[in-house]
């Protein structure tokens, strides 16, 4: 019933779909959490006119689905003409630098929330202890806050890495050929959708699992504080209501 | 003129989107009682079965799921239906996109509902038994209305990342709001403005959604008390 040369044959397309899975994920996270850390340090600020920006920006952005963003800027942005006669025109041509824009856009606005939520999340203790020492702002962020606040936010960050991982299935969309893509190929040509979209399935379940495994790994190292102290205190087991 | 016309045309795509996502709800919510029910029971087969399910789903991107249900699923049916001697079976796009969106979204509110349920204090429930009531009046009478509460927020937040997942369903060919936008913007050349109106328009329902829930989960917890600092 399964097609087993099929799947064989088709592998190496799929280890090419993978590495472009994996790299467009690679730029997208890397960018948005450089991006997320101002802009969460901005969200917490009591000054309205650096946080109601920012707000509205996550807002507009997890309101509307990354698939019409990404049209909005693959497709949509060719409307202008004075940006098809810039300079820049060459980089909105490219459906790399759009899905990687798009992407990155996006899970900023979530990453920025996620950071935000740990910022607020603070001990005001340490916060006081930190200015009764004479700490600039700037060095309580470096050195205390946002150590902490990362930390704190490596749950959630975690679950927001696995998202991004699936949303680069998205960019088969616009001409990307990473691993979504190379399953509808492997479809097209073979009109086998069980071998086809069921070898991706396989992709996309261990490298979820493998950033899963990960962020535990990473979670056990820097949240070892959090832990009980001794093995006998444990959730309390789960019971039938 | 605004949108060259092509408003209406929007918004019966819009129409569509909603139909899909709360055809796709209701399925959830079912998927979502009986992966609940089956995590809290005491059958370790059902236990493994639900957290089966649970897993797959979370380890998969919705697309790819999506292609996998509507393209395998139209193959598997035809299969079944040639050796029953039927004709040929077209699964159309909106039962394929709203099963599928079901099942994945069944899967996320199944741990909401479990979570919820494990909030009521046990001893309601056994209270209500020592009453003398049914094991389904004790469900419909306490655990329901007071699950309701615990379980807003998690629904709200599975149900705005639902509507944006009917988005996906164009790429299947559901004639919702972002196929009559591609129509739209091949016909004009202005896909910028087709794309930002219906992203405005998604904007609209989930802030609506966030009021409309904010509301509930106000009205269902009136008889509990905040923290305040």
């Amino acid at each position: 019933m399964i097609d087993w040369a099929l799947i064989a044959e088709s592998l190496p397309a799929y280890w090419k779909g993978l590495q472009v899975s994996l790299i467009l994920m690679a730029i997208c996270v890397s960018a948005s959490f450089l991006l997320s850390v101002p802009l969460a340090i901005a969200r917490v600020s009591p000054n309205p006119w650096l946080a109601k920006p920012v707000f509205l920006y996550t807002y507009v952005i997890r309101g509307t689905p990354l698939l019409v963003q990404l049209y909005m800027i693959y497709f949509g942005l060719a409307q202008f003409e004075w940006l098809r006669e810039s300079a820049a025109w060459p980089l909105f041509r490219n459906a790399w630098f759009c899905a990687w824009l798009a992407f990155a856009l996006n899970s900023t606005a979530y990453t920025t929330e996620i950071l935000a939520g740990a910022l607020r999340q603070t001990p005001n203790g340490e916060l006081e202890a930190a200015r009764s020492l004479g700490l600039s702002t700037a060095s309580i962020y470096r050195r205390i806050l946002l150590p902490s606040a990362i930390r704190r936010a490596l749950p959630q960050y975690g679950n927001e890495l696995v998202m991004v991982m699936h949303a680069t299935s998205i960019a088969s969309a616009v001409t990307i050929v990473e691993l979504t893509r190379t399953a509808r190929d492997v479809y097209y040509n073979s009109l086998a959708p069980l071998e086809a979209f069921g070898m991706v399935a396989v992709f996309y379940f261990v490298i979820t699992f493998t950033l899963v495994g990960i962020v535990k790994l990473l979670e056990g190292r820097f949240l070892k504080h959090l832990r009980p102290k001794s093995a006998d205190i444990r959730p309390t087991e789960m019971t039938p209501a | 003129m605004f949108l060259h016309g092509y408003l209406p045309a929007i918004l019966e795509g819009l129409r569509s989107t909603l139909a899909v996502s709360a055809v796709s709800l209701a399925i959830a919510c079912i998927f979502g009682f009986v992966g609940a029910a089956a995590k809290l029971s005491g059958s370790r087969a059902a236990n493994i079965a639900a957290d089966a399910y649970t897993t797959l789903i979370r380890g998969l991107p919705e697309l790819v799921l999506l292609l996998l249900i509507f393209y395998g699923g139209q193959i598997m049916i035809n299969r079944l239906a040639d050796r029953a001697g039927l004709g040929y079976i077209d699964i159309n796009p909106f039962i394929a996109g709203t099963t599928t969106l079901g099942f994945i979204f069944g899967a996320y509110l199944t741990e909401t509902f479990r979570g919820a349920i494990l909030a009521i204090p046990r001893g309601q429930a056994e209270a209500g038994q020592a009453y003398g009531m049914s094991r389904l009046l004790v469900l419909r009478r306490i655990v329901l209305p007071q699950m309701v509460r615990h379980a807003i927020p998690g629904f709200t937040n599975n149900w705005l990342v639902m509507i944006k997942a009917t988005a996906l369903l164009s790429i299947i060919g559901l004639d919702d709001m972002v196929h009559r936008a591609n129509l739209a913007s091949a016909a004009t050349r202005e896909p910028f403005t087709f794309y930002a109106a219906i992203g405005a328009i998604y904007l609209a329902v989930t802030t609506v959604s966030i009021l409309v829930l904010g509301w509930v989960e106000r009205r269902f917890s009136l008889g509990v008390r905040k923290v305040e600092f």
